[in-house]
Order: C-alpha cells, then sequence, then structure tokens
C-alpha cells in the first residue's frame, strides 16, 4: 500500500491580523459603532480573526467615497491609466498568490490544491483580462462612447471568496465605475487582504471600498439610495430580496443565484473521462459551487457500469486537512451550511433515495460531510429538485435523449448542464435545448474570463465575464 | 467496462478468431476524451509524495527499473557493466534494492545472463526486430526463440504498427500470439508452456490517438500480452503520463472482464525520480495497490535510475551528493 505522507502547505507564508477593519477611501478604519464578529476556520473551528461589522453608517461613507472617486478621479481617468492600475492588481496577485491561496483555504475550508490550482491562476487571469478592456470599451459593440454606471455596490458569496471578487470588481473598474464591496461573513479575510494589494498598487482612495459584515451590512449597501448598479451573487432568497428592494430605482440589477445542474450521460459517452467530470462536477469545492453538476442523469442503458466506476472513483478522494497538497475535499464552509447538506441528505434517505459515501474518515473537530451519492432519485424527491450546495450528487436515470432534455430542464433553476457522448450531432442538439447559461460538452466546471456565465429562470440574469460581462456596468 | 466485456468471460478468447468479431470488440470500447484524459493525468501529477512516502517511492521505483541499453553500439562490455549495476545499484548503500530488469538487445543477452545468473534480476530482451517490426514473422520468431534459447526469461516485443494502422487487427493478434508461443524456446509448442514472458510494446507514439491506444492494449491482452509497454524509445514520443493512463485503465478493466491481471510498463522519456513518482502515484490512484509491484509495473529507463540513487542518498544522508558519486556504466 501507498500512503501519502502528510504534505501540508506552510501557514507562515501569511501574515493574519488578528482584527482587520473596513476599507474605506484607501484606508483602514474602525466601524462607527465598533462592531465585530469573528471569521473562523472550518475545518477546525480556530478563531483566524476578527473582523469589523459594517453598518449604515459605515456604508454611507463608503458610497460616499466611492461617488467622490468616480467623480473627480476614476470616472475622468483614461481607459488606458485605468488598465495600468487593472493590470498592476494582477501581477500583485500573481506575485502574492501563495499567501492569497494559503489564506483563502483557511478561511474557506476549500483544499489548497484548488485554491492554488483554480482560484488563484482565475483571480488573476480576470483581472488581465478586463485590464484589456479598459481602453478599448468603444469596440465591445455598446456603442462609440460607452460610459460607466457610476457607484457599483456588490455582495459575494463565501464559496469562492476571491474569485467572486475578481468577478464583480474587474469589470467594473475596467468600465470605469467604482465599487463598495461586501464580503460574505464566514469569509471575509481574502478580502481585506486584496485591500492591501490596491494599496500596493497605489489604486487612487476610494475606487475600490471594502465593507465587511453579515446580511444587515448587505441590505443597507444594496439599499443606499446614491448607488447605481447592485450585483449579487448568492442564494435565490436573498436575490429575491434584493431585486424587489431596488425595484422602481434606477439602479442596474445583476443576480447569479442557485442552480441544479444536470450533468447528462449518454452510452457512448467516453466513460473514464465521464466519471472524472461528475467527480469534478459535484465535489469540487465541496459541492458549494452554483454550477455545480448535482443531479447526474445516466442513460439507463449503462447506469450501473457508470455507477460502478464513479464509486471506484470516489473512494480515492481524500478528505482532511485543506492545508495538505494531497487533499481533494476540504470542509464544509459553516456550521449553517453542515446543517442544511444533512436536513437535505435526510430528506433524501426518508423519501427514499438510496444513500451511498466511500469509507472515509471524518475529523473531529470542524465541518465536515463525506462524499455522497443517491441513487434510485425521482423527480420528485427534494435532493432532486433543491440545491443543497454540499458534496452531494442525485443520480436519476433517462432513456431517450428527449427525456434528457426534458428532466435536465424540469427544474426552476438554469445555471448550467453538462452533456458526454461521443456524438458531436447530439452535444448540439441537446446544446439548443437545454436551458441553462452554460452547457459543457465532455467536461464540467470550466471556467475562463473571457467566456460569458450566467443563468436561466430562477438562477439569475446578467452575464458575468467576456465581452458580455461589460455590459452589466455600461451605461448601454 | 464495456458492455461486451462484463458480460461473459469465456467470450473473449474467440475474438481473435474472426477479423469481424475483433474488429467490433476494439471498436465498441468506449471512447477516450483526450482533453480529459489529460487533464486527469495532470492533476494526479500535482500530487505531493514527501517523507516518508517519498522513501518508499524511491526503493520501489529502483525495484521497477528494467535497466536498458539498446545501442548499435553495444558491447559485451557494456552490458556487463549495466548488469553488474542492476544487481548492486549503488555500491555505497548494501540496503539499496536491485532493479527489475536489464533490458538488451538478443544478441547481448549472452553476456548479461553470465552476470545475472543466480540472481533474481530478470533478463529482459527486445526481440521481433525491435524497434520497427517490419521484417517477415518467421524471422521475428527466430529473434524471439534465439532470445530465449540464449537466456532472456522477459521478451519485449513490438505490434505491427503498419498492420494495427491499416486495420488488420488479426494480423496483429496472430504475430503476437506466435510470439507468445515462440517464448516458449526453440521446442515451443511441444512442452507448451513458455520460459518467458511477453511483454507487447504498442508504440504509442506512432498509434498517436488514446483510442488507438486503448483498442491495441486490449487487442494486446487478448492476445496474450503478460505486459504492455508503451514505446520503443526509438520514435520522438515515447512513454507519457495520459498514455500510461489509458493503458492503467485497460488492465484494470481487462481484469475486471476476465480475471487476468496484465502489467504495464512505461518506457523512454522517464528521466527523474519526480517523474516516476508521478506514475507510482497514477498506477496507486487507477488501479490500486495490486499493480504496485515489479511484477506488475516496470520503468523502461537507463538515466533514470541515477537520478532515483541520488535522491535516495539525498533523503537518508540530507545532502544532494555530486554526479561523480554514482556510477556511470
Amino acid at each position: 500500500m501507498f500512503e501519502y505522507a502528510p504534505a501540508p502547505e506552510s501557514r507562515s507564508v501569511v501574515d493574519i491580523k488578528a482584527s482587520s477593519g473596513l476599507f474605506i477611501n484607501g484606508e483602514f478604519v474602525d466601524p462607527a459603532d465598533g462592531g465585530s464578529f469573528k471569521s473562523i476556520n472550518p475545518a477546525s473551528e480556530e478563531v483566524l480573526a476578527e473582523v469589523a461589522e459594517g453598518g449604515a453608517q459605515d456604508v454611507d461613507r463608503a458610497v460616499r467615497a466611492a461617488r467622490k472617486a468616480y467623480e473627480k478621479v476614476w470616472g475622468p481617468m483614461p481607459g488606458r491609466d485605468r488598465a495600468k492600475y487593472l493590470f498592476r492588481i494582477a501581477r500583485i496577485i500573481q506575485e502574492r498568490s501563495r499567501e492569497l491561496a494559503v489564506l483563502e483555504s483557511l478561511d474557506n475550508g476549500k483544499p489548497i490544491r484548488e485554491s492554488r490550482d483554480v482560484d488563484l491562476p482565475l483571480v488573476a487571469a480576470h483581472f488581465f483580462y478586463y485590464a484589456g478592456w479598459a481602453d478599448k470599451l468603444p469596440y465591445a459593440g455598446f456603442g462609440a462612447n460607452p460610459r460607466p454606471l457610476g457607484v457599483a455596490a456588490q455582495v459575494i458569496p463565501w464559496n469562492f471568496p476571491l474569485l467572486m471578487l475578481a468577478w464583480k470588481i474587474a469589470p467594473a473598474l475596467a468600465a470605469g465605475n467604482t465599487v463598495v464591496l461586501k464580503p460574505a461573513e464566514t469569509t471575509p479575510l481574502t478580502a481585506s487582504l486584496f485591500a492591501e494589494i490596491c494599496q500596493q498598487a497605489d489604486l487612487p482612495a476610494g475606487v475600490v471600498n471594502i465593507v465587511t459584515g453579515a446580511g444587515e451590512t448587505g441590505r443597507a449597501l444594496v439599499e443606499h439610495a446614491d448607488v447605481d448598479k447592485v450585483a449579487f451573487t448568492g442564494s435565490t432568497d436573498v436575490g429575491r430580496a434584493i431585486a424587489r428592494a431596488v425595484a422602481g430605482s434606477r439602479k442596474k440589477l445583476t443576480l447569479e443565484l442557485g442552480g441544479k445542474a444536470a450533468n447528462i450521460v449518454f452510452d457512448d459517452a467516453p466513460v473514464d473521462q465521464a466519471v472524472e467530470g461528475i467527480v469534478n462536477g459535484i465535489f469540487f469545492n465541496q459541492g458549494h459551487v452554483c454550477c455545480a453538476g448535482s443531479r447526474l442523469l445516466i442513460q439507463e442503458s449503462v447506469a450501473e457500469q457508470v455507477l460502478e466506476s464513479l464509486k471506484r472513483r470516489m473512494a480515492q478522494l481524500r478528505l482532511g486537512d485543506p492545508l495538505d497538497k494531497n487533499t481533494d475535499i476540504g470542509a464544509i464552509n459553516s456550521a449553517a451550511q453542515l446543517s442544511r447538506i444533512r436536513e437535505l441528505t435526510t430528506a433524501g434517505a426518508a423519501e427514499g433515495a438510496q444513500q451511498w459515501s466511500p469509507p472515509c474518515e471524518l475529523p473531529e473537530r470542524g465541518f465536515w460531510f463525506a462524499p455522497t451519492i443517491f441513487t434510485g432519485v425521482t423527480q420528485a424527491h427534494r435532493i432532486a429538485r433543491e440545491e443543497i450546495f454540499g458534496p452531494v450528487l442525485s443520480v436519476l436515470t433517462f432513456r431517450t435523449p428527449a427525456e434528457a432534455v426534458e428532466k435536465a430542464n424540469n427544474t426552476p433553476y438554469g445555471l448550467s448542464a453538462g452533456i458526454w457522448t461521443e456524438k458531436g450531432s447530439r452535444i448540439l442538439w441537446m446544446a439548443d435545448r437545454l436551458r441553462a447559461g452554460v452547457v459543457w460538452a465532455n467536461t464540467f466546471n470550466k471556467f475562463d474570463p473571457t467566456s460569458p456565465f450566467g443563468g436561466y429562470k430562477e438562477s439569475g440574469y446578467g452575464r458575468e465575464g467576456g465581452r458580455h460581462g461589460l455590459e452589466a456596468y455600461l451605461n448601454v | 467496462m464495456t458492455a461486451t466485456a462484463t458480460s461473459a468471460r469465456s467470450d473473449l478468447s474467440e475474438l481473435g478468431r474472426s477479423e469481424t468479431a475483433l474488429r467490433t470488440f476494439l471498436h465498441g470500447l468506449p471512447g477516450v476524451d483526450q482533453v480529459g484524459a489529460e487533464q486527469r493525468a495532470a492533476q494526479l501529477g500535482t500530487r505531493s509524495i514527501k517523507t516518508t512516502a517519498k522513501a518508499e517511492a524511491i526503493d520501489l521505483a529502483i525495484r521497477m527499473v528494467d535497466l536498458t541499453t539498446l545501442e548499435g553500439a553495444d558491447t559485451p562490455g557494456k552490458v556487463r557493466a549495466l548488469a553488474a549495476k542492476a544487481l548492486r545499484p549503488d555500491p555505497a548503500d548494501p540496503s539499496c534494492p536491485h532493479v527489475g530488469a536489464v533490458c538488451v538487445y538478443p544478441s547481448m543477452v549472452p553476456y548479461v545472463a553470465e552476470v545475472l545468473r543466480g540472481s533474481d534480476v530478470h533478463l529482459a530482451s527486445v526481440a521481433t526486430s525491435f524497434p520497427s517490426g517490419q521484417a517477415p514473422l518467421e524471422i521475428k520468431l527466430a529473434d524471439t526463440r534465439a532470445a530465449v534459447e540464449a537466456g532472456a526469461d522477459e521478451i519485449d516485443m513490438v505490434i505491427n504498427r503498419g498492420a494495427f494502422l491499416a486495420g488488420r487487427y488479426t494480423e496483429v493478434y496472430d504475430e503476437i500470439v506466435a510470439t507468445k508461443e515462440a517464448c516458449g524456446g526453440a521446442d515451443a509448442g511441444r512442452q507448451g508452456r513458455p520460459r518467458a514472458h511477453l511483454k507487447v510494446i504498442l508504440e504509442t507514439g506512432e498509434l498517436a490517438t488514446y483510442d488507438n491506444v486503448r483498442r491495441a492494449s486490449w487487442l494486446a491482452m487478448l492476445a496474450g500480452a503478460d505486459f504492455i509497454k508503451t514505446s520503443t524509445g526509438k520514435v520522438p514520443v515515447a512513454a507519457t503520463l495520459p498514455v500510461t493512463l489509458v493503458m492503467l485503465e485497460a488492465v484494470r478493466d481487462f481484469r475486471a472482464a476476465t480475471g487476468r491481471q496484465v502489467g504495464v510498463k512505461p518506457a523512454g522519456g522517464i528521466k527523474t525520480t519526480k517523474d516516476a513518482i508521478k506514475y507510482l502515484v497514477m498506477v496507486n490512484e487507477t488501479v490500486g495497490p495490486d499493480w504496485l509491484h515489479p511484477d506488475w509495473f516496470r520503468f523502461g529507463a537507463s538515466s533514470l535510475l541515477n537520478d532515483l540513487l541520488m535522491q535516495r542518498t539525498k533523503l537518508t544522508t540530507g545532502v544532494y551528493a555530486g554526479p561523480d558519486y554514482f556510477t556511470l556504466d
């Protein structure tokens, strides 16, 4: 037996400050009412830092700083000069990527292999990509001289803290807007480190403001009267509340919400790669992925064979210390999320689906959930309809391509879908009929800054990434 | 893995008798998605193998080396020195294991046999008009018999890539079957029991696609290969991680279908300890510990051995010794 010795990435590369303030007008400041909350390491429940909780007054300060920077500095600045700052930020992110990756894994619980090989390279790529657009906006297809919107209020989730920050901040800044961003309350630390990077890059004060806090802070931000644009990524429930809050105002809104994606495997699929795609689709980032392939639809004639391969592959997944370079599955981000996963899996078992996990020892401290599949799932089960946002896969079968399309589309969501077949014509036929913003063929969870991303139906509206992503931040 | 394969074990032995059956079977194997296979191989390459795990991996890799010289310039003196190195790779450290085998041309087999006699190190010989395989079958078989008679207990044959790429699968199949028989030596067919076990070189660099690699792997195993091997080392593209991944999946599925375990040997281009460990990780996570043994996995290599020894010394002493502390043979 070949046992891998522990191979932990060193924590010493990152200096975690015991307390972190709000980043307003280029400086770290204390909140007006002095409130704070703790950010913990979900793999150990150790407190990592005391984080400032921004209130309505702080949000107001941040929005005013952003407004001033928009009017005096960033708005009038030529695109090529904005690009200079964005390129600089991108390069600093690359230079400090190890530090950022370690902090991301500590605060979020995701394996270092993913924060190092997926999150951080994509974060830098987003800044590089949109830096390139900053002086080419007249050629983006939105008119000869597209104007920015002004101040953007951005609220991001905890599953990809830095990557979501990049998706929000890079296009906003490239288009000439200034931003106030609120990171999720369980994962605020890398946003604070990003604020330091803005200082290091000499970004003019007030262009980027970061106000940490929970739901109330976010509400104060999106409801602030002097905000021109609201961008939110997170749950469908909160997205609905935000849509109601900004209805009737001048604020432009983009929402990127939940998903219940179908990953569809045909009988002529490349089986070994399909199994990798299934694993990557649902166990990447502990399944904390809005576009996760959480419903596996297998053609019935190969279901047994695919499931056998999938189970064998799942037995190879290594769950444990997120900082160990050989870890595949890290910690669930919070106690609240863990209880949500437990609630839905309990319902799945109670409704008659068969639950299976490989032998897998869970650490005693921290929040953990073993990679799990449910077989014998029907469209009527809660686990086939509701977003679990955890390492839990619901397996359904189908007989014909038409039935696969019908089942895949039979959800209130429509963020992503996957198709596995060696037949090119079938890929195109399916992609035409699937109501999902992203359709992956013979791959899954592939991201690129040049590619637009966003949903149908209750998965939200607006697109992030690519040329399309600029539209959300331009007055068009 | 395939529907055909899981249905019945006894069916597979009949496949080679009919061109149609063989073709239908090979073309019915699930495809390999190039991007996905390469991505998986790259991902496995990021495993971090340190300290105790590294020490174990290095010793295992040394035991798996088929120490190879296949040059026109090979002489008795050269191959004797190589055989001596195979027995005792690190003269300074008796705890260092010996390698899996020495691999030479048929004409060099007698000289190596003298040195290896009485040891556990195997003697492999390439045969069947290595490396091109472009010779009449009778000559290839005579080549094989001569190597076995001279003392080789492992034969590394090349498949007829020309026939494979032209779609003449039974021709390739029959050649492997005949070579397997010739592995019994000059009296093959009468005694029946092979004296040498057969490694079948697919020359994956010339097969070009992963679909072809998977088909050729199955074809070789159906015809009786004891090992499937990637390359001769004589064409520009030799062993790669994704090719080896596809071959490992093939031996895994073949065992599930037939109950017979077949070994895998990547050869050519594996030069560093880091490379070797990536292969071991791939074996571990694709086919599991059953294959983590020199009987089932080998490295066809020459310069790899000294790098393994260097890293081994580094782990035990804490410092790197210069290249002059390791023998050049």
